[in-house]
């Protein structure tokens, strides 16, 4: 049985379904350690990190140089063994200026002194989920939510938890690599995140183009009666976390609720390998595998790099640009964020970084809606993009919102099919601002009536 | 150093599918393609005439429109042509150039471009423009020629050129099932419309358009079914009702109606259901036209009467959103 949900979109070609054939079949590659790491304070969802370390100081490799900021926090580490060159703003991928912290390289690689194995299965629970907060573990799919977090509002709530190894997004094949060099480490992270959270359901959920790496899984899965391996329907978004969700349990999560309420936790597949490599060698978060691809690129590669490092010297490791490239991509072609320098780290929910020279958007100057209604059917979410479209701009946020404004997972499945290539994406965040400009604003004149109703009563 | 000049940010998704509107409306004229090609076997080489002169009339007219108010010219999204085909489908062979040309000034000008060009028309063009015709030349409208007649390719058609013959429709009128068999009229080999006789070249065009996913089978399907039920259920006069009920999916404008104008993207509703419900009425108001009305076909009228309806329908017909049955099971317990 293949799983999958309603909706969606084949993005590709017939010859390259997913594009992904550039860099499906390269074996990840070792970066050479780079001069010297850019490690933002904010690399997560949540409070940002607070710097421990100054500027002088000398760190080692995984020695925690901020700490968490709050609950909903991870901390940040030492990706390479050095000296600290400075704590100050650099250009994040998000295109703001965040609090980073640059460490000069010493080129030894010398081990922090807290990096130890543990031994998970003497542990209590309080203890692993310490472990798994204290390694800075976030979600590496891309959305960063702190894992710590996810594990603990779960337990108790989910009966299942999924490993999300859909790779849904157009290009990018680093899990499909770590799946198919590394299952040990993927199926052992779901192992202890199945013990953490008591569940008798683990699923490993893979998109059906990466059979290659079904046997290794199947092996290692084959002692353990609560795990299964569950192949998907290659079709996008199947990763998003409702989609996959829906795809694997048949259950959908409400809106406005969380996966917890559906009685899942998903975890993506790197995120797994890195409570795994956590537990067996000690090391928190350091490294990160990257596909570096597009039309721009002179040799598509999938590079294993530290953590903070800068875009540019994976630019270098790929052979540098065939063509100057016209876009810049974080993250895949579909939800990836567009940069205009090189400078910026790699981050803990890298999983791509694309650069294309060819007119890959087809941007056109005054787009008109011809009513097709593909928009409806490519729908994830079943919502109408078409009419969401039309009465965002006429402001009719009402109607916006019954239309399915605020339950669009900005997946981007409408302004991909849409024939008439109007930015459907960008006009749902502008009319997404407004509405909760809209509701804070609403909210804060019954507040203020409130009070000055208290006030006269005194 | 890289050379980042070229380098531009926008907001996500970053790539997009291959089909736009200039392609799918060059799909609904390859659809097309078929039934002309009956028609030019079955009308003559004055049907081509027609065609083609309707559709550079679209063209021109949009473009004289763009160029008066400003706009850059929107002919390269080929949906003018499109109308145009249309436009010319909807008049018997023996109409003259003139009136097709009529009729494409009012599509193009008065249904599409003052109402802001493609995707703001509220009615189709090209049945607006069979409408306007129809009630200013009612009597070209409605001279049949037979099939094979020899017509002259441009002038006009006297009545004696014309040999003329009634419509299968006209006898159903009265109760009556025509002299053409149903091959005939699967076939196209019948008087008519220059592009609506032939069934099967229109569903081959169908088919391809499904193939394609330019449409869905949503719209085609309710309407035909309608119309078949309906006729089934309630046939005139003493006949068979399958007989009755096959003359009556096969005859008039339906195929074309349901096919290519009723699927018309700007003037048919968006969701899955509405797309039911328009095609189930577009069925209900052909049948009692048909029937009640007091011309023999209702196909046009019908779909620009639903045209009306369409932002009620895809108000009224929402589909349910993700992760919203949920909710209300909860609220209910």
């Amino acid at each position: 049985m293949v799983y999958s949900f309603r909706g969606g979109i084949h993005p590709g070609t017939h010859a390259d379904p997913g594009y992904k054939s550039a860099t499906n079949t390269k074996p990840i590659e070792k970066l050479a350690l780079p001069d010297q790491v850019i490690l933002p304070v904010s690399m997560h969802i949540g409070a940002p990190a607070k710097p421990i370390v100054s500027v002088g100081d000398t760190v080692d490799l995984g020695q925690p140089i901020a700490e968490a900021g709050g609950f909903v926090s991870a901390p940040v580490h030492a990706t390479v063994s050095g000296k600290v060159k400075a704590v100050e703003p650099r250009l994040h991928p998000n295109g703001s200026k965040v609090l980073s912290i640059v460490i000069e390289n010493d080129g030894e690689d010398r081990p922090h002194e807290s990096v130890h194995p543990y031994d998970f299965a003497s542990m209590s629970n309080e203890e692993r989920i310490e472990c798994i907060r204290s390694a800075g573990i976030v979600g590496h799919g891309g959305a960063t939510f702190p894992t710590h977090v996810k594990i603990q509002s779960g337990i108790g709530k989910c009966d299942t938890v999924i490993i999300n190894a859909a790779e849904c997004e157009p290009y990018i094949t680093s899990d499909h690599r770590l799946l198919l060099e590394r299952p040990e480490e993927v199926v052992g992270g779901l192992k202890m995140l199945a013990d953490i959270m008591g569940v008798q359901n683990a699923i490993i959920a893979v998109e059906e183009n990466k059979t290659d790496a079904f046997p290794g899984i199947e092996k290692l899965i084959a002692d353990d009666p609560r795990l299964k391996l569950y192949p998907l329907k290659c079709k996008y978004p199947q990763g998003a976390e409702k989609q996959l969700i829906n795809a694997c349990t048949g259950r959908e999560v409400p809106s406005g609720k969380l996966p917890a309420d559906a009685g899942c936790a998903v975890f993506n597949v790197d995120t797994a390998g890195a409570v795994y490599r956590r537990f067996t060698t000690g090391m928190p978060v350091i490294r990160r595998i990257v596909t570096v691809s597009g039309s721009a690129i002179a040799e598509p590669k999938n590079l294993e790099v530290r953590i903070g490092t800068q875009v540019e010297k994976l630019i270098d490791a790929c052979g540098g640009f065939k063509e100057a490239p016209n876009k810049l991509l974080m993250g895949g072609p579909m939800m990836g964020v567009a940069q205009y320098s090189l400078e910026i780290p790699i981050f803990k929910g890298t999983n791509a970084f694309l650069a294309f020279a060819g007119d890959e958007d087809k941007r056109v100057a005054d787009p008109q809606c011809i009513r097709c209604g593909k928009c409806i059917n490519a729908c994830p979410m079943h919502l109408l993009p078409v009419y969401m479209n039309v009465y965002g701009k006429q402001e009719d946020l009402d109607n916006a919102v019954e239309c399915g404004m605020l339950d669009c997972i900005e997946c981007g499945s409408c302004a991909y099919v849409c024939p008439a290539r109007i930015p459907l994406v960008a006009q749902f965040r502008l009319t997404k601002g407004k509405i909760q400009a809209k509701r804070m604003a609403e909210k804060a004149k019954a507040d203020a009536e409130k009070a000055k109703a208290e006030a006269e009563k005194k | 150093m890289y050379d980042l000049s070229k380098v531009v940010v926008t907001s996500s998704p970053h790539i997009k599918a291959g089909d736009d509107t200039r392609s799918l409306m060059l799909d609904v004229l390859i659809a097309l393609l078929p039934a002309l090609c009956v028609a030019v076997y079955t009308f003559g080489w004055r049907a081509l005439v027609l065609t083609v002169i309707s559709m550079v009339a679209c063209a021109v007219f949009e473009t004289i429109y763009n160029k008066i108010v400003g706009h850059p010219n929107t002919v390269g999204d080929l949906s003018c042509f499109v109308t145009g085909v249309l436009i010319a489908f909807n008049v018997p062979v023996s109409a003259p150039w003139w009136m097709v040309v009529f009729g494409a000034l009012f599509g193009i000008i008065i249904v599409k471009m003052l109402f802001g060009g493609i995707g703001k028309n509220f009615m189709n063009p090209a049945l607006g423009a069979r409408a306007f015709m129809m009630a200013s030349w009612a009597g070209l409208m409605t001279t049949w020629t037979a099939p094979h007649a020899n017509l002259p390719l441009f002038g006009t058609v006297s009545l004696t050129d014309a040999i003329s013959t009634a419509t299968p429709l006209a006898s159903l009128k009265n109760g009556v099932l025509p002299d053409a068999t149903l091959m005939d009229m699967f076939l196209g080999q019948t008087g008519g419309v220059i592009g609506e006789t032939s069934a099967l070249a229109l569903i081959a065009g169908g088919l391809y358009l499904l193939w394609r996913k330019v449409i869905t089978i949503n719209i085609p399907a309710a309407y035909i079914l309608t119309v078949a039920v309906v006729t089934f259920l309630f046939p005139m006069g003493d006949v068979s009702r399958v007989q009755w009920m096959l003359y009556q999916v096969l005859s008039g404008g339906l195929m074309l109606g349901a096919i290519f104008m009723a699927t018309d993207y700007v003037t048919s509703p968006v969701t899955p259901r509405g797309q039911i419900i328009f095609g189930i009425g577009c069925g209900l108001l052909t049948v009692f036209i048909r029937y009640f009305g007091g011309l023999p076909e209702g196909v046009s009228y019908s779909i620009l009467i639903m045209n009306t309806l369409v932002w009620a329908i895809d108000k009224a017909t929402h589909p349910r959103k993700f992760g919203y049955a949920l909710d209300k099971k909860k609220e209910a317990q």
